[in-house]
């Protein structure tokens, strides 16, 4: 060995007096070849020659030089007798893995031998390798034999240690090769070893395999209770060689308790009383004066402590440990020590959470307040705005909002936009006084509008036209901030927009006349972007219906040449239309088309989704959430509790809606209509022009929809309405208005899995009279019967005046098809007879699944499509603005997975997904090339069936 | 644990340990991220940052960095503690460590690690046993 470091410091040192890189190269390859000739010799070398050059080799590739060669002498070296041979042999294995098959069969081989040979010191390397090597090779191999050894009497300590960690990582590897059996209850029993290194080896992987089969290891909790127990009641010396700055087995402390969360408490009484005791005897020591001042005595202890209220808090169910734990951590909140105050925040944070220890988290605000503004660790700054965001209610919502308001101004760039939405929730979700909401937003805007997203202003506007009692205060306000000098654009977008709307509510006051309000606009609209003039220039012609006196005023901006002639096709055209509608409708006309928006339908707010999405899953601490989160674990089961939240609103039992499909849901997948996708769904209408100029809320039943303006009194008879604008939304959507004229409003509700869907269809009775033999019928025609199967089951006759009346399809998929069903509706009203049709929007692409993939794989199932025939490719105009986001949501909605980071050029959008039928599944691939110099999309569709590739590409291109 | 890596205040990796699957670009990758998170903070900062899905444990002994990568839901002290453990392990068995010891007799550090962690789990903590077990092999040698 002497000589072998001697030779590496040769290199190094010889490298050291080199005085460039190349110098160093030069010499690691003059190196190189001499090993490289040693090894090729005709002299067989013998063990230790081979061991000191392997290990040379090792070493030049641990300063960062590619090795390669020398596996073969390395495996050689795995057969050799002697413990340092064999050593830098596995550590070759372990450190350059080589996929070679030829090689891995003789390296397994070789385990296999040191496996059998009895010697602890090989079996100790060998199962050091197999653990740190971990392939499915290997696992494959060694996954039977490995829990032999860890159970077998005879086994010593040390090999009994590494075989239970070897085992664990060959099931986190391949769990499918890990097969369950006699030996796990006799695992389980290592808990009781009388070797702690033992139990601190079994306990990992016993918590893994817990998590996984929960069942299986049960007898677990109370063998580890009473190993905890036995470890926290002793003495400080009791464990000797496991005692840790007169911490008794700190680390085992810690992974014990950690198992018992993979669990409920336990519900033995004695067994819970016993867990009851330590954690009680845990929080006691910490109060005990130290017996150390060494810092990692009080490291020790307090990782125990941690893990002990982790616990606690994952129980949550002993009131008296809770506000016991608060209080510890409130301690903390103060001390010295920056990981504590870090770690306490942290942990609170959970506490706060939970309905017994809320109140004594609110009770440490100051403290926290305090955290916020002179902690010097941005992380630490960090965690205070987590912990005030949880411990945020009613009570005391103005003062957190305010002080993270405050903190905003100096907050690290980092944590802005975070920030920014929290406040967001927090002013929405706790404000009693809408006039605080508005004020704090705009505040928002104006200390960091960079990081204003839109969701946060869409949502203030969406609030603001739900609510009439803050309207005029909105609209003042706004209007007072925008006197400032320098505003954000946020704020001009905003304030366009809700002067917009309410700006007549102010135009009493002379001091914001309707001219003056105007001109403070316009005097905001050369800086701004050209999303920003283009909602201004529908913010004046709203002005036009609000106040005709400066109309004159409004034509003059809109007929100057730059508006009319500006180089931006949207602003341009936004101008000749609101200027030619300006001239020529009637004030009744206008009236109509520039009609205050309609309130906007109730749901989950949509910056609460990007937080979420923002900060994962489950981080978003909400009270409820947290709770169900909690529950549904306990009850074990697998589906996520808030799937198909619009079922609930459905009569029918949710439970039978998720029993459609036995396939487990992918809850990663959104669902087809998420939040974020409605509100991009809602904007998408009102970016191009204010809302009333389209349709209104069509996905709102309950709306009153007075945009609808067209006089139709009575249908001929037959015909089917086409109303294609209609059926063609619904291809991305689930939910909405599919039909409406004076008598009848048709609504839809429908759900797909894999080939099945449910669609409910809702007739509304917009008159006061009774229709009468009401009979709706789902027609399908000779080419779509054998294909699609339908089942309705017959409505009432008659529909009350007012009344709405709802039908259940049942739908199938057998086949994929190309046209659609057709809804037949005929009733009496008053004596006429009534005879209407319209397509019912059930669209091949309702049945996909969609399929998340990497790069490489889409790639190469796009090449494997490339006969001519499984493609369909379409160049067509953009319909649309070509904005990013909306046709995001759009492709999300139409079924397939959106795949980011897919396609190179990242304006394309790509997706794949899966069309399932009754009689076959297939795959389909998409890719969406939008031009928008030329407002053109190239829309590419590659699937294993022409016919399907042929309807997927026709209702898509409709869409953009 | 995810990795476990030994570097000195220039960047230059004395131990890498790797416990999940990265190929040769994205371990380069996460050295110089890691090195370029930790070296900015000052001792008034915590042990702890988080990084990338994880976070990262570290000590600093002289001019090495000690890091560890574990989940975020890992019990920091437990880790700060089993890093000083370790150390202590070392310094015990090099008499002093220091830097070249390191460097040169970098098979045996990786026996050390072994001893210790292995599979990415905490495997023996009893300096003695370590300790013990360490001389038996190299009286091997």
């Amino acid at each position: 060995m002497i000589q072998t470091e001697a030779s590496c410091c040769r290199i190094i040192f010889g490298m050291g007096k080199g005085k460039s890189k190349e110098a160093e190269i030069k010499r690691i390859n003059k190196e190189l070849a001499n090993i490289r000739s040693k090894f090729k010799g005709d002299k067989a070398l013998d063990g230790y020659s081979k061991k000191k050059y392997v290990c040379k080799l090792l070493f030049i590739f641990l300063l960062g030089h590619d090795i390669d060669f020398g596996h073969m002498e390395a495996v050689n070296l795995l057969s050799s007798n002697r413990y340092t041979e064999k050593q830098i042999g596995y550590l070759f294995i372990s450190v350059l893995v080589n996929s070679n098959s030829e090689l891995i069969r003789l390296i397994n081989n070789a385990i296999k031998n040191d496996l059998a040979s009895r010697n602890p010191t090989f079996m100790g390397l060998a199962l050091h390798c197999i653990a740190n090597v971990g392939s499915r090779e290997m696992a494959e191999a060694f996954a039977g034999e490995i829990p032999k050894i860890l159970v077998a009497g005879d086994t010593m300590d040390s090999v009994k240690q590494s075989a239970a960690l070897c085992l664990l990582r060959l099931y986190r590897t391949s769990p499918d090769l890990v097969p369950m059996g006699d030996w796990t209850s006799r695992v389980v029993h290592l808990l009781n070893d009388q070797h702690l290194g033992v139990v601190t080896a079994a306990t990992s992987l016993i918590t893994t395999l817990a998590q996984k089969n929960p069942e299986e290891f049960k007898t677990s909790v109370s063998l580890a209770v009473s190993r905890l127990s036995r470890i926290v009641t002793s003495a400080s010396t009791d464990l000797q060689d496991y005692t840790y700055y007169f911490v008794p087995a700190p680390w085992l402390s810690v992974k014990l308790l950690r198992l018992l969360q993979c669990y409920p408490p336990p519900e033995d009484p004695a067994v819970r009383g016993r867990l009851t005791e330590c954690l009680e005897t845990i929080l006691n020591k910490a109060q005990e004066p130290p017996k150390s001042k060494k810092v990692q005595h009080s490291n020790a202890k307090n990782a125990v402590l941690f893990e002990a209220i982790s616990l606690i808090i994952h129980h949550d169910s002993e009131p008296n440990l809770l506000v016991r734990a608060c209080n510890q951590l409130g301690q903390f909140l103060q001390h010295r020590e920056t990981n504590l105050r870090y770690l306490a925040l942290e942990s609170m944070c959970t506490l706060a959470s939970s309905e017994f220890s809320h109140e004594a988290v609110k009770t440490h605000i100051e403290t926290v307040i305090n955290a916020l503004k002179t902690e010097r660790d941005v992380s630490v700054r960090q965690r205070a705005v987590d912990l005030l965001y949880a411990m945020c209610d009613r009570s005391n919502a103005q003062q957190i909002v305010a002080e993270m308001l405050n903190y905003l101004e100096t907050a690290d760039y980092s944590i802005r936009e975070e920030i920014v939405l929290k406040v967001a929730i927090l002013a929405e979700k706790y404000a009693v006084d809408y006039t605080w909401y508005v004020d704090t937003i705009l505040n928002l805007i104006r200390i960091a509008g960079d990081y204003v997203s839109e969701e946060v202003w869409y949502r203030v506007i969406q609030i603001v036209i739900n609510r009439d009692d803050v309207q005029g205060y909105a609209a003042k306000t706004v209007f007072e901030a925008l006197q400032a000098p320098a505003c954000h654009e946020n704020l001009v977008k905003v304030g366009g927009y809700i002067l917009g709307e309410f700006g007549n509510l102010i135009a009493g006051d002379p001091r914001s006349s309707p001219l003056i309000q105007f001109n403070l606009l316009h005097s905001k609209f050369h800086l701004c972007s050209v999303p920003t003039r283009a909602l201004l220039l529908s913010t004046y012609i709203k002005f036009v219906n609000l106040f005709p006196e400066i109309k004159t005023t409004i034509q003059d901006v809109l007929r100057s040449d730059s508006q009319l002639k500006n180089a931006d096709v949207e602003l341009q055209q936004r101008a000749v239309e609101y200027l030619r509608l300006s001239t020529i409708a009637s004030t009744d006309i206008l009236a109509t088309v520039l009609e205050e928006m309609p309130p906007f339908p109730e749901r989950e707010s949509s910056i609460l989704a990007k937080l979420k999405k923002k900060k994962g899953p489950g981080t978003v601490t909400d009270l409820e959430e947290i709770k169900k989160e909690r529950s549904s674990d306990m009850n074990g089961s697998a589906e996520p509790a808030s799937v198909n939240a619009s079922a609930v609103s459905t009569p029918s039992p949710s439970a039978d809606l998720l029993g459609l499909g036995a396939a487990p849901l992918t809850n990663s997948a959104p669902p087809p209509s998420s939040s974020g996708s409605l509100l991009v769904d809602v904007f998408s209408d009102s970016a191009s022009a204010v809302a009333p100029l389209a349709p209104g809320s069509d996905d709102n039943f309950a709306s009153p929809d007075l945009a609808s303006s067209e006089v139709v009194s009575e249908e001929p008879a037959d015909t089917v309405h086409d109303a294609d604008e209609l059926f063609h939304k619904f291809v991305c959507k689930n939910n909405g208005v599919l039909f409406e004229n004076q008598l009848l409003q048709i609504g839809l509700k429908s759900e797909f899995r894999q080939n099945l869907g449910r669609m409910f269809i809702f007739y509304g009775n917009k008159t006061s009279t009774q229709f009468l033999n009401f009979t709706p019928t789902v027609i399908c025609s000779d080419d779509l019967q054998p294909s699609l199967n339908l089942q309705t089951k017959p409505v009432d006759p008659t529909v009350d005046g007012g009344a709405q009346v709802q039908q259940v399809v049942n739908i199938e998929c057998v086949s994929d098809f190309m046209e659609a069903p057709i809804l037949n509706i005929q009733f009496r009203y008053g004596g006429t007879f009534q005879n209407l049709s319209v397509k019912l929007p059930i669209t091949l692409n309702k049945f996909f699944q969609p399929t998340e993939m990497s790069s490489q794989d889409f790639f190469q199932r796009w090449k494997q499509l490339s006969n001519p025939k499984q493609e369909v490719q379409n160049i067509f105009k953009a319909k649309h603005p070509m904005d990013a986001e909306i046709t995001k949501a759009k492709i999300i909605g139409f079924g397939s997975a959106l795949l980011e980071e897919v396609d190179p050029n990242p304006a394309n959008f790509v997706g794949a997904g899966i069309i399932h039928t009754k009689t076959t599944q297939i795959g389909c691939l998409l890719r969406l090339e939008p031009n928008l110099q030329a407002q053109m999309y190239r829309l590419t569709l590659r699937t294993s069936k022409e016919a399907v590739s042929q309807r997927l590409c026709e209702l898509l291109s409709e869409q953009f | 644990i995810r990795f476990i890596l030994i570097q000195n205040r220039a960047g230059k990796t004395r131990l890498a340990k790797w416990y999940m699957q990265f190929d040769d670009d994205e371990k380069q990758k996460l050295i110089e991220e890691v090195h370029a998170v930790v070296t900015v903070r000052d001792a008034k900062h915590t042990n702890f940052v988080e990084f990338r899905n994880f976070k990262i444990i570290y000590r600093r002994y002289a001019g090495l960095y000690f890091c560890i990568c574990v989940d975020v839901t890992d019990n920091n002290l437990a880790y700060l503690e089993a890093i000083h453990n370790f150390v202590e392990v070392l310094n015990e068995y090099f008499h002093n460590v220091c830097e070249l010891d390191l460097v040169f007799n970098f098979y045996k550090v990786y026996t050390v690690v072994d001893e210790m962690f292995l599979a990415g789990e905490i495997r023996e903590t009893s300096q003695t046993k370590v300790l013990k077990q360490l001389l038996m092999l190299q009286s091997l040698e």
